[in-house]
């Protein structure tokens, strides 16, 4: 697991996961889809991925889908460091 | 025409996926008065029969109760049907002040608002008092009415893990740069039964100048030692910001709602609230019956304390009998079963039985959280309880889940 990806699913784990609750958080394991980031709280996920990697993500592409997985987080994440290093 | 075909069989599809998800919801005809005791009709066409019904919001049995039918018709009589007009055109009566008075000073605030339903409360007063220099911290298990006046509210919104005060305490740190913080919570939360931490709440929002907003309409009425909510029960009476609570479940079950709390927040809901300018005034017949229903409870704790031992009681049956609850000390018990099928199966088999109680699951409760919500009332008699327990026992055997913890109830229903 990278760095990026570590961050990304520590963050998730520790933002999210109730205290008793005892599903497992993969890289694959779906987030909003199962009910365990709500569309509300992802606001707090979004903003710290603008802090901690200096990017901008507008609304259009902070999907729920695009926040499904933290696999499809950490792709944003990048997507969007590169159009801020060619821009 | 514009409903052709292709749009109805587009809505057909969609109504078929509700059903086939599991998630189709269907009304129950009851033919009675609102009550312990209940005539029901269902499915719709089947003979009428009598049962027990545990999962009304009639705390305190006064749905039904003669002095608030008596006071209703009289000021049905003496002020009319309906007000035909929003508030502020020509909708206010003497007696919609006269209950916002009272309730003032019932739930210990500054000033109050009539609404036509909580809902509408939440919805509207966030749009209201907050703009995009502030913002709103959550807790993740809020109603959904509140949700979706977060959403019409264009405050920035977060939110905190249920009643977690060291995670809100990181949030309230963290939005020190904004103008107005506000926390918002249920008082006592619908789905689990469960009293929010306030005194905790109150002391991290005068830590943090921040605001508390709840949402208290499982509470008012009987939680607390005279019954005027959670901020009564957890020691902050007059500390609580705003409070949003309803006409509807304890406090008769008509309908309406309120915004409770300080007098400029209050008033910025009368000038700008849309739920509120944009809607009738609570009919007068409403207005009458909530005024009795106030003058019933504030004379004595009869009824919540009736409450209260009913809940111990039913509490302490489901848990002799081996049932998997959660913790709590509010007219709120839920049965744990986890498992979605299972729950609506153990509702249909309830009925069956004579109990009229509702399974909940997905998305109205997490995943994996399945239940049955049971409600108690002052309504109740020992009899009512003592003969739900016995269906309760006998559905319970029958699915063979007596005595099992989470774990061994989600590995039966797995296999």
């Amino acid at each position: 697991m990278d760095e990026i990806t570590r961050v990304v699913r520590d963050y998730i784990i520790r933002e999210y996961v109730q205290e008793g609750d005892e599903r497992e958080v993969s890289e694959t394991t779906p987030l909003i889809s199962s009910g365990l980031v709500d569309s509300f709280s992802m606001v707090s996920l979004l903003r710290f991925l603008e802090k901690k990697y200096a990017v901008h993500i507008p609304d259009a592409d902070a999907t729920p889908e695009a926040f499904d997985t933290v696999e499809r987080i950490v792709a944003l994440v990048r997507r969007f460091q590169k159009a801020e290093v060619s821009a | 025409m514009a409903f052709s075909d292709a749009v109805r069989r587009g809505y057909q599809t969609e109504i078929e996926g509700i059903k086939a998800a599991g998630l189709f919801k269907e009304e129950r005809h009851i033919h009675s008065p609102q009550s312990s005791e209940i005539e029901v009709e269902f499915p719709v066409g089947s003979a009428i029969r009598k049962c027990i019904n545990i999962c009304s919001n009639n705390y305190l049995g006064l749905s039904s109760h003669p002095e608030v039918i008596a006071a209703a018709h009289a000021g049905l009589d003496s002020r009319g049907y309906g007000m035909s007009s929003v508030r502020f055109i020509c909708g206010t009566q003497d007696i919609h002040r006269k209950l916002e008075k009272r309730l003032t000073d019932f739930l210990g605030t500054e000033d109050t608002l009539l609404f036509p339903s909580c809902m509408d409360a939440n919805a509207g007063f966030f749009e209201a008092c907050l703009n995009e220099q502030d913002v709103m911290i959550a807790d993740r298990l809020v109603h959904a009415s509140m949700v979706d006046g977060m959403r019409l509210s264009k405050a920035m919104q977060d939110t905190f893990k249920h009643s977690d005060m060291g995670h809100l305490e990181e949030k309230l740190q963290e939005h020190q740069d904004k103008r107005f913080r506000m926390i918002l919570t249920d008082g006592v939360f619908s789905m689990d039964g469960d009293t929010a931490k306030l005194a905790e709440m109150v002391a991290l929002a005068e830590r943090y100048n921040a605001m508390v907003f709840v949402d208290d309409s499982h509470a008012t009425g009987f939680i607390g030692k005279t019954g005027r909510g959670t901020h009564e029960h957890c020691g902050v009476f007059g500390k609580v910001d705003v409070i949003t609570t309803t006409l509807g479940k304890a406090l008769g079950g008509a309908s309406g709602g309120c915004v409770s709390g300080r007098r400029e927040l209050v008033e910025m809901c009368r000038q700008r609230a849309r739920p509120y300018l944009f809607s009738n005034a609570v009919a007068p017949v409403i207005v009458a019956g909530a005024l009795k229903v106030l003058d019933l409870i504030s004379t004595t704790t009869e009824r919540r304390d009736k409450l209260e031992r009913n809940a111990r009681y039913w509490r302490g049956l489901l848990k002799e009998s081996g049932f998997d609850l959660k913790e709590g000390n509010t007219p709120i018990i839920p049965v744990m079963l986890y498992d979605a099928k299972l729950a609506q199966d153990f509702a249909r088999d309830l009925f069956d039985e004579g109990v009229y109680a509702v399974g909940f699951f997905f998305p109205v409760v997490p995943k994996g959280q399945a239940r049955i919500r049971t409600q108690m009332s002052a309504a109740h008699e020992t009899h009512h309880l003592d003969s739900a327990i016995e269906a309760f026992r006998k559905v319970g055997q029958k699915h063979g889940i007596l005595g099992l913890g989470k774990k061994e109830l989600l590995a039966k229903c797995a296999a």
